[in-house]
């Protein structure tokens, strides 16, 4: 079997941050190393040699890369039992304070999440009163994203969340059936501003009242989470939250003491120090 | 006397299991000495959207508190780990855990190839791989790799196994150091326990 080394994943990033700015430089090993070998495998190159060389001369390619290399499995309400604590409590605390309420969905993938709090929003009778931003380092996921048209097949299980979550009405109705595809309703997400963001290189563009940030920095080694942390901590206000997935952590972070934990259950969590 | 020979310390032992392996799993579990020194790493399959009641399950026999680990948590002597539901396990250089929401593998997440083949990488020949009971295939790939850094592969027996898939399909793919029933593993692990303790 072909076997990757570690010092080929180093040269492989080196030159993408060399040639494009993304650095892949600290991504956690193991997974990263999955990816490439996934990529590999797709496009049937032998070794990473020859990856390594389409990167160089094909930037095109390199759009492809940088989505096959990201992982983009997700579900809509994904843990029903976070959005059932986010709908009970988090969200009213909130609009406990504030007239309007900030989002962002940080690294939003293909959009599942963003369609879940629209949906968790207007049962509240809030969406009106939300500002969302959805951001995903892949360019084409975050066409799909804004699309929200997704598989027939995928909606087995968001329709069992949905039911775990316990909304008032049916998933159905917030969609169609279009040529086999389900066609979400367009107006959930009318106001929500999908953009292309690296959490990595990108810089701090807002403050918010909550980020959601799940399942994304298990990809990255504890330096990057570190510094990926630092930046999420300096976009949220202070008393407001940030979330991410069910087993992350925030206990080993260098920001750790700048957190309360509202929710460990969930992972809920909320800045008391700027 | 014993008739398993050890001439090394172990870093670790993983062991997969899938339909049928329950029973076994907690048989082994509570016949661990308490002072069971190598962390011992479960990836079994499990359902996708029930995140507790497994751990509990499992624990209500078992010798030692058993833990899911969260991304980047340290890897430490003495403990028992379970992949946690959803979620693929992987060993990072460095003994930490990561986790990942990966596309299923084998129709399975967590799968117990992608836990076995990163253990393999990190911790070569000083790994145990122990295959249970199953109804797919997944795992047998991972025991290759166990197999191909030179650690100890063992399956349990399949005429004792409910399911006999996930076994066979690891031994029709590598040499398997040894096939075993869940008393010969128990027996297995108790040896080697003596073995590490006249190591320290």
């Amino acid at each position: 079997m072909y076997e990757i080394e570690i010092s080929d994943i180093r040269k492989l990033s080196e030159i993408v941050k060399e040639k494009y700015d993304y650095d892949f430089t600290n991504y956690a090993i193991s997974s990263f190393k999955r990816r490439i070998k996934r990529v590999l495998e797709l496009y049937k190159f032998k070794s990473i040699a020859i990856l390594i060389d389409k990167i160089k001369e094909d930037s095109v390619f390199f759009e492809e890369f940088v989505s096959e290399i990201t992982v983009n499995v997700t579900e809509m309400f994904r843990d029903p039992s976070f959005w059932r604590e986010l709908r009970d409590h988090i969200i009213p605390n909130i609009l406990l304070n504030h007239d309007n309420i900030s989002i962002w969905h940080a690294g939003c993938s293909s959009g599942e999440e963003v369609f879940s709090m629209a949906i968790l929003l207007r049962e509240m009778n809030m969406l009106h009163k939300a500002k969302i931003i959805a951001t995903d380092i892949d360019k084409s996921i975050v066409e799909k994203a804004k699309k929200g048209v997704y598989s027939m097949k995928s909606m087995d299980l968001n329709t069992k969340n949905y039911i775990r979550f316990q909304g008032e009405q049916d998933l159905k109705d917030y969609y169609t059936v279009e040529n086999q595809k389900i066609v979400m309703d367009p107006t959930l997400v009318e106001g929500v501003s999908y953009r292309v963001h690296d959490l990595v290189n990108g810089g701090v563009f807002n403050k918010f009242d909550l980020i959601l940030c799940r399942n994304v920095m298990i990809y990255f080694n504890q330096k990057l989470q570190n510094m990926v942390l630092k930046k999420l901590h300096e976009s949220i206000f202070k008393y407001s939250y940030l979330i991410i997935g069910s087993k992350e952590s925030l206990i080993w972070c260098d920001i750790a003491s700048k957190f309360i934990v509202v929710n460990n259950d969930e992972k809920i969590y909320k800045k008391i120090k700027d | 006397m014993t008739k398993y020979k050890f001439d090394r310390t172990y870093k670790a032992i993983v062991i997969g299991g899938s339909a049928g392996s329950f029973q076994g799993i907690v048989k082994i579990l509570s016949a661990l000495p308490v002072d069971f020194k190598i962390p011992i790493i479960m990836c079994l399959h499990r359902l996708k959207h029930v995140r507790n009641g497994f751990v509990e399950a499992l624990s209500i026999k078992s010798i030692k508190p058993i833990e899911e680990p969260y991304d980047k948590q340290n890897i430490k002597f003495g403990k028992v780990y379970l992949a946690p539901a959803n979620y693929h396990l992987a060993i990072e250089l460095g003994n930490t855990f990561s986790l990942s929401t990966e596309e299923m593998n084998q129709n399975s997440r967590p799968s117990i190839d992608i836990t076995l083949d990163s253990a393999s990488y990190v911790f070569k020949e000083k790994l145990i791989g122990i295959l249970l009971s199953g109804a797919n295939k997944d795992g047998a790939w991972g025991m290759k790799r166990i197999k191909d850094h030179g650690g100890i592969t063992l399956v349990q027996e399949p005429k004792e196994c409910m399911i006999d898939t996930m076994p066979s399909a690891a031994i029709e793919q590598t040499k398997i150091d040894h096939i075993l029933t869940i008393n010969e593993i128990i027996e297995f692990l108790n040896a080697l326990h003596v073995h590490i303790k006249t190591l320290n």
